[in-house]
């Protein structure tokens, strides 16, 4: 569905005219229904991946190579269309929410106006189109998430919204950049569970960018580990965790500290049916 | 890349190509700060660049007002009143035949006293009052911003005009009292960059270090918040040389017969009906130049914001 | 309290502790009708040559106990001891130097962490001019680079400003600053949260190592419970202003009681996690949703 295939990306300093290039001929494919995880530190070029797909890179950069999803080249020419594409079949969920809403504005207009203007609902219908939408990303009491301004939500509410609103639009393919890294812990995890459910429902792909090797395993069906810039290797969460193909990637794994070294242990929480463990709730 | 940390081994120095270009891009972005002549230049743009060197020519017109003057600005010849442009005198003479060009020059001089003094008392009262505010907080910042508010409430022209009523028509006396005026401004647009420094940890570490207040504002706070000091002294240069040529137009800035171009506007006045517009219209001319000229500096420099009052 | 573990027993406080905490309370007021507890009650202690991490989410007041600890912020309540002595709000020059040597603090965001207008020699210089009145100016140079060193840093970092350093790089230097007045004790805000993973790892090892080495006692506030396992030996979990979980490591990690405490366990991705929805609902009776 989404072939990438040699991404250059080079940024010109515009005091010196030095070029410098950031993504060094980057390939990789995603299929239909497929989510990918871009993971790495900070200064790999995931983000910058993302934003070269978006067609947001920085107005100093090149970006060389092709970009073509179904079949469409996006780097290529023709404005309006490539315009209406990324607008209709690309979704960004950003690590901060509060740059994807208006903060003058309701969150109930932009998940509102965001479907009328693609569907033409009317305006009643559409509202309560957006509040179907807010319930199904588990915000119960929506009429009042719909009426508040995103500075009386908390993140993750705000992440939810985001994310009703991504899909709202029917994209093909759904781009997330460390969507929950400003989350609290027990946040994310809900977030990230509901993005999960969300996606396989609405059967879309999706490229989840992230630092957070587990996290990215969790949900991806297949990750990518990046390096200045680099794809290094590409693989099922197993493979990747068993059977790592670069130091680079087996250094990364052994960096983070493990929570359970010695293995999980039988009572730990979260790991069982929670029916069975969670009576004391 | 959102994130502000350049991953790279400790101890090795070399930051990898991608984390440069991270900081190329932050650069670009006017995140990370380049110092010198390039940052200026690349802030001030070819605009600003060539505004610069109008300030400096101006400046230096002053300087050499009595080298480069053709005529005594004084010395005026009742039989040359009023004379169109020549070679003689470049841009005419005035009602007292005095040349206009000779005049526009020394009244550079005067012209650019007032301003500087405004510049400089504002900055130093805006400054000590932002930082005490800052620093002690709680009730003395709020005292502070009281006070502030009640002199923002207060038309600057009224209070210089007030001043003048009561000490006398002078620049001093002109440029002191709106020199108070301008200090609201100023102040609040550094207290609030000095409130966002202050609210850092590397200040918290200063305190737990046991270093009394009165350093940590000098060495710690007062660095990080001269960018916003001096664009604000650019600004305040700017308005304060047009709100002083008004308090001169109005005769209570500066005296005749000495040479100043908010006089000069002023005095051409009366030609201008009969037709001789050379003397209001050059002398308004210097006026909106170096004014503009230090306007646009201090809003590239510092950007509207930064200057604390939208006009 | 006879029964009780040595572990528990300590991080409420006994004779070996080098920091007491005591039924600290801290409201901020917010508005006039609008308020925050920030700290509800909260007593631990932390045992000397030992690292102590204060676990909690956005909200659970576990910065706000580390500033109140370092004498940054008062406490509406309660008292503080480090090494006997109480924390109390001071102007005397003589109180605060005593009390920076028993104390220092590093904190999360490594790029406020320094002041962007010195070389970072300055800063440190700054410190030990203070702390070490015996060091000439050369006497100064050799004892920071001997930090330096000790952190891992070399003397070309010495005379750069902080934007030429990378955020693990700055980190390092802000615990060289704080090692400079030879503290007891490090309170550790966040230090390591910002960092990337390969980079986090290095500060760890480098923490543990100093732990080792000079005996220091750490007060490690985090969210992160990974961490928690790789360096701290007790753990209290904060919530909403009140401790509601304190003991070992491995009581905590392994052994969780509190409802709360298992939510935090059971949403820390790891490797064959899986996210789940209503996580919150199974584990806390879904009584408290955030809005």
């Amino acid at each position: 569905m989404l072939q990438v295939d040699s991404l250059v990306l080079t940024v010109t300093d515009p005091d010196s005219g030095q070029a410098t290039e950031i993504l060094h001929g980057n390939s990789f494919t995603l299929g239909s229904g497929e989510a990918l995880g871009l993971v790495g530190e900070s200064g790999s070029g995931k983000s910058m991946t993302l934003k070269c797909i978006l067609g947001i890179e920085p107005s100093s950069a090149r970006v060389e190579g092709s970009i073509e999803l179904d079949g469409t080249d996006l780097l290529g020419s023709g404005g309006e269309e490539l315009r209406r594409i990324r607008a209709n079949d690309l979704a960004l969920i950003s690590q901060n929410p509060h740059g994807s809403l208006n903060p003058v504005l309701p969150v109930g207009r932009f998940l509102i106006e965001g479907m009328s203007d693609a569907r033409s609902l009317p305006a009643a219908q559409a509202r309560t189109r957006a509040a179907e939408l807010l319930r199904q990303v588990g915000i119960d009491d929506a009429e009042r998430v719909l009426r508040s301004y995103p500075h009386q939500l908390s993140g993750g509410m705000l992440q939810r919204v985001v994310i009703a609103g991504a899909m709202s639009g029917d994209p093909k393919l759904l781009l997330a950049d460390e969507p929950t890294t400003a989350l609290d812990v027990t946040t994310q995890a809900e977030v990230v569970a509901i993005l999960d459910e969300k996606r396989r429902e609405h059967g879309l792909s999706m490229i989840y960018v992230t630092h957070d090797l587990d996290l990215a395993a969790a949900i991806c069906d297949r990750l990518a580990v990046m390096k200045d810039g680099e794809i290094l290797e590409i693989g099922t969460p197993e493979e990747i965790r068993d059977r790592p193909k670069t130091e680079y990637t087996r250094a990364l794994m052994s960096a983070r500290p493990q929570l359970y070294p010695d293995g999980v242990p039988q009572q730990a929480p979260g790991t069982g049916p929670l029916t069975n463990t969670e009576d004391r709730a | 890349m959102t994130s502000q940390k350049p991953a790279s081994e400790p101890g090795t120095g070399t930051r990898s190509q991608n984390t440069i270009a991270v900081q190329l891009l932050r650069k670009h972005r006017g995140d990370v700060p380049v110092s010198g002549w390039r940052l200026l230049r690349r802030r001030l743009g070819p605009v600003g660049v060539g505004s610069l060197i109008v300030i400096a020519l101006v400046v230096l017109m002053a300087i050499l007002a009595p080298i480069i003057a053709p005529y005594d600005p004084y010395a005026g010849a009742v039989t040359a009143r009023h004379e169109a442009w020549s070679l003689a005198h470049p841009l005419g003479t005035d009602q007292s035949g005095r040349d206009i060009l000779s005049r526009i020059i020394w009244g550079a001089r005067t012209s650019l006293i007032g301003p500087t003094i405004v510049m400089i008392v504002t900055a130093v009262l805006a400054t000590l009052l932002a930082l005490t505010a800052v620093w002690f907080g709680g009730k003395v910042d709020a005292f502070i911003s009281r006070i502030l508010d009640i002199l923002f409430a207060f038309p600057n022209m009224l209070l210089a005009i007030l001043a003048v009523a009561i000490f006398g028509p002078s620049i001093l006396t002109a440029s002191l009292a709106l020199a108070i005026g301008f200090v609201p401004y100023s102040a609040r647009v550094i207290r609030s960059v000095a409130l966002r420094e202050r609210n850092l940890p590397y200040v918290a570490s200063a305190r737990l270090q046991g270093i009394s207040g009165f350093l940590i504002t000098v060495r710690h706070i007062l660095p990080n918040v001269r960018t916003q000091i001096l664009t604000g002294m650019t600004i305040n240069f700017g308005y304060a040389m047009i709100e002083l040529a008004a308090l001169s137009f109005l005769g209570l800035g500066v005296q005749p017969p000495t040479p100043d171009w908010g006089l000069m506007v002023s005095n051409g006045q009366a030609s201008l009906q009969q037709g001789f517009w050379e003397q209001s219209i050059f002398a308004g001319l210097a006026i909106v130049i170096t004014v503009a000229a230090f306007g646009y500096v201090g809003e590239q420099l510092g950007g509207r914001r930064a200057a604390g009052r939208i006009r | 309290m006879t029964e009780t573990s040595p572990a528990q027993s300590a991080t409420r406080g006994d004779a070996a502790s080098i920091i007491e905490v005591e039924h600290l309370e801290r409201t901020f007021h917010l508005s006039r009708t609008a308020s925050v507890t920030a700290l509800d009650d909260v007593s631990c202690a932390l045992r000397a040559g030992t690292c102590l991490a204060v676990v909690g989410e956005s909200g659970s007041g576990k910065s706000t106990l580390a500033r109140v600890i370092v004498g940054l912020e008062t406490a509406d309540a309660g008292e503080v001891r480090i090494a006997g002595t109480p924390v109390r709000p001071t102007t005397s020059r003589r109180a605060l130097h005593e009390r920076a040597k028993l104390v220092q603090m590093v904190f999360q965001d490594p790029q406020g962490s320094l002041n962007r207008s010195l070389p970072v020699a300055a800063t440190i210089n700054e410190m030990l001019q203070a702390h070490r009145p015996d060091l000439d100016r050369a006497g100064r140079r050799a004892r920071l680079l001997e930090l330096f060193a000790e952190v891992g840093l070399t003397e070309r970092h010495a005379d750069a400003k902080p934007e030429a350093l990378s955020g693990g790089q700055k980190q390092r230097v802000a615990i060289a600053r704080a090692l400079a007045a030879e503290p007891e004790v490090l309170v550790l805000d966040e230090a390591v949260s910002a960092l990337d993973v390969s980079v986090q790892a290095q500060v760890l090892d480098l923490l543990k190592r100093l732990r080792s080495e000079h005996g220091l006692s750490y007060l490690f506030i985090t969210h992160d419970l990974s961490v928690v396992r790789d360096i701290a030996d007790d753990v209290v979990v904060m919530r909403t202003g009140r401790i509601i979980e304190r003991g070992t490591v491995s009581d905590i990690l392994d052994r969780p009681t509190d409802p709360y405490t298992r939510l935090l366990l059971a949403s820390a991705p790891r490797p064959g996690w899986k996210p789940r929805r209503g996580l919150r609902d199974a584990l806390s009776g879904g009584a408290d949703r955030k809005s």
